[in-house]
């Protein structure tokens, strides 16, 4: 069978079963389970509708268990073994990592991140979005803009790498330093602390895209009056925009920020393709990638560590989103 | 503190629309000038242009013998209160009103001063500390009101203030409006509005616009009384002027008219020249004007359709022989009952007939008079 026919038999048995499921579970409630007929008529149907949320949410809170909840918990009891799974050490693991001068590194390190590339991706989108709002050719600037969105990490990677070349024919930084006269080409990326800041451009450069495109729409929902008042006000154009625009779409901002720190904590890929955790420029993610399938007991502590540290971030990023719909 | 004067002002939207031509205008310093109009007919694109919102693609516009076309809105000393209010969302009460203070760099003192004194006027002192969404709409708009008066501008501009609001809130607040113009009477204030009620209560004078341009300017009752077209006469007043053909037979100081329908004949006041003898004219009578005819002169004469009895009025409805012209309009005071289908003979005195040639009013003929092109409603 060719995997174009295959592709299309998976998907219509995956929607068809999905379309069946609702259809059958509600009509085998309505027609089986509590008919609306006969003398408790009334109080089937009111029965019925007590069910049916829950019999229609049953797939998605039984796939979110399975996949979501089980890897949790079992991550964290898988957490509490040594090496191998089979001798329970406690806290042990934890207390190594936090004797670990790499995984303290990596945790410094990882603090810089979730700082810098959530504010750099938000403030470079928030002023691209802005400056591009009533242009002619803003759309093109955007896409443009956009476009690294459509990228992997790792092949984003692959990009930097170049300009990051210590040949000064394909590295840009090593050809400006050329072009002032210098001698020898340096690799920017065994700076000591400074390698960090380089890698973190790359998913800054990957996520203004994503920050810009919510920030534009942001900006388009402030209603254009609020703006005409305070041009008659007499604000100049930063007065409107960080007094009148920015606090209205606030609540955006915050959204923005928190699901790039999110995807900070989870993202291993850059670190992983640029430097391979060398010259101190490890985090958490690929901290925990070199321990994976070696030490899982060690492995999964980290996992655990990041989770508690994105919880927060998570809880606040999810309540703000709800006040935005609201 | 102004006065304004616009001279051939126009408006062209992308070099080939054009929206308003030949606005002129003379506003006094103090007066309340209301822009009245169809929808759509650029009433808010005027407004907008003197506040400095909106280019001036054309002609001059001066507040204070000085042409501000050029002058960034906050150097014309206007203030603009809008439709939707345009409060800031995020600010309280109080910063919303201090916002164009502080800006203005006034001291911590001075702006408390000026914004508990607007408070106090527009009775806004308890929701000082509240945002704008924790507010009524009524409130609302009084927050945005206060806003303008903190200021003191010289020109205060309205667009469409009362809008938002219900109906009872609506006439409270078109009274504040009016109370509020009292305070300060040298302050001149240009109000837009399509609510009859609003323009006719407000104004010290109307600008009627239409089809791009100014159909008429004049004070309420002027455009009531001497409207200077048809469609100014068909504008202003609710239910519209009856419009009816007829035919010119006496002329002099006053004007005798035999109507197309029915036949009868009625005299205006409306002076005529030898030479108007036997034209075509339109014979307009306001529904409150009519009265039912006793004697042998009538203007209308028909079987009543249908009729509305609001207690203090009765309208009487005569379809037309032309199904297309609207119906004619009695309102008869008080309660008259029995008269759907009968036959009524309708008249109006004298000095309540209006005579219309080729749509312009026999009083302006030597005038220059716009006419719109289009019909109101
Ligand atoms: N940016 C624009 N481009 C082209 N036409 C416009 C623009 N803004 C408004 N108009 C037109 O100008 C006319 C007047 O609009 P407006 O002043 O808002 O009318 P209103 O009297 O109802 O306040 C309308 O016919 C509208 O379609
Ligand atoms: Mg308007």
């Amino acid at each position: 069978m060719s995997p174009i026919i295959q592709g299309i038999i998976t998907i219509i048995i995956g929607v068809g079963g999905c379309v069946g499921y609702f259809y059958f579970a509600n009509l085998f409630l309505d027609k089986v389970l509590f008919p609306a007929r006969g003398e408790n008529a009334g109080r089937n149907i009111n029965r019925a509708n007590m069910i049916r949320p829950w019999v229609f949410l049953f797939p998605a809170m039984f796939a979110l268990g399975l996949y979501l909840m089980y890897p949790v918990v079992g991550s964290f009891f898988r957490s509490l073994y040594d090496r191998s799974g089979d001798e329970f050490v406690g806290l042990g693991n934890y207390a190594r990592l936090f004797n670990n001068p790499d995984f303290r590194q990596a945790f410094f390190n990882n603090i810089l991140w979730a700082l810098f590339v959530p504010a750099g991706a938000t403030f470079l989108g928030l002023v691209i979005a802005q400056l591009t709002d009533r242009l002619r050719w803003g759309n093109i600037a955007k896409s443009l803009v956009f476009m690294p969105m459509a990228i992997s990490f790792v092949g984003a990677s692959l990009i930097w790498r170049f300009v990051y070349a210590q040949d000064g024919d394909i590295g840009i930084i090593n050809a400006i330093r050329f072009y002032f006269g210098a001698e020898e080409g340096i690799d920017p990326l065994q700076i000591p602390f400074w390698n960090n800041f380089l890698l973190m451009i790359i998913l800054i450069w990957i996520q203004t895209g994503f920050a810009m495109v919510i920030l534009s729409a942001a900006l388009r929902g402030i209603p254009e009056e609020t703006i005409e008042a305070a041009i008659i006000d007499g604000a100049n154009p930063f007065q409107v925009f960080f007094k009148i625009k920015v606090p209205q779409i606030m609540g955006t901002i915050v959204v923005v920020w928190t699901t790039i720190t999110i995807l900070v904590l989870k993202v291993f890929d850059i670190v992983y393709t640029m430097t391979g955790g060398n010259f101190g420029t490890e985090i958490l993610p690929s901290f925990m990638m070199d321990f994976m399938f070696r030490d899982d007991g060690q492995a999964t502590a980290v996992a655990f560590v990041i989770m508690l540290v994105v919880l927060p971030v998570m809880i606040w990023n999810i309540a703000q989103a709800r006040k935005e719909m609201r | 503190m102004a006065n304004l004067k616009l001279t051939d002002v126009e408006k062209t939207y992308g070099g080939t629309v054009q929206v308003l031509r030949d606005i002129n205008l003379d506003i006094e310093q103090g007066e309340l000038i209301v822009f009245v109009g169809p929808s759509g007919c650029g009433k808010s694109t005027l407004l907008r242009m003197i506040a400095g919102l909106e280019k001036i693609t054309g002609g001059e516009l001066v507040i204070d013998d000085m042409v501000v076309n050029d002058v960034p809105p906050s150097e014309r000393g206007i203030a603009m209160v809008f439709q939707s209010y345009a409060l800031y969302p995020h600010m309280t009460v109080r910063d919303n009103m201090a916002f164009a203070l502080k800006i203005a760099g006034d001291s911590k003192e001075e702006i408390d001063r000026k914004v508990e004194a607007a408070a106090a006027k527009l009775q806004l002192e308890n929701f000082l500390d509240r945002l704008p969404k924790a507010l009524s709409g009524g409130q609302r708009q009084r927050v945005a009101i206060g806003r303008s008066i903190v200021r003191d501008p010289k020109v205060y501009l309205f667009d469409e203030p009362l809008s938002n609001l219900d109906a009872s809130l609506r006439v409270a607040t078109r009274i504040q409006i009016a109370q509020l113009k009292e305070e300060m009477p040298e302050s001149t204030m240009i109000y837009v509005t399509h609510d009859q009620v609003e323009a006719m209560t407000l104004a010290s004078r109307i600008v009627v616009l239409a089809g791009g341009g100014v159909a008429q300017v004049g004070s309420p009752l002027t455009l009531y009384e001497k409207p200077n077209s048809t469609f100014v006469a068909k504008f202003i007043g609710s239910p519209a002027m009856n419009l009816m053909r007829g035919k010119i037979v006496g002329t002099g100081a006053t004007t005798t008219l035999e109507m197309e329908q029915g036949g009868g004949t009625i005299t205006s006041n409306y002076p005529s020249t030898d030479a108007d003898m036997g034209a075509e004219v339109e014979v307009g009578i306001r529904p409150e004007d009519m009265v039912e005819a006793t004697g042998s002169d009538f203007a209308y004469h028909g079987t009543v359709e249908i009729t509305e009895a609001l207690g203090e009025v009765t309208l009487l409805y005569f379809q037309r022989a032309n199904a297309e012209d609207d119906p004619v309009i009695g309102k008869l005071a008080g309660i008259h009952k029995g008269l759907r289908g009968n036959d009524v003979k309708l008249t109006a005195s004298a000095d309540k007939v209006h005579v219309f040639h080729n749509g312009i009013s026999l009083l302006y003929r030597d005038k220059e008079v716009f006419l719109p092109g289009v019909q109101p409603h």
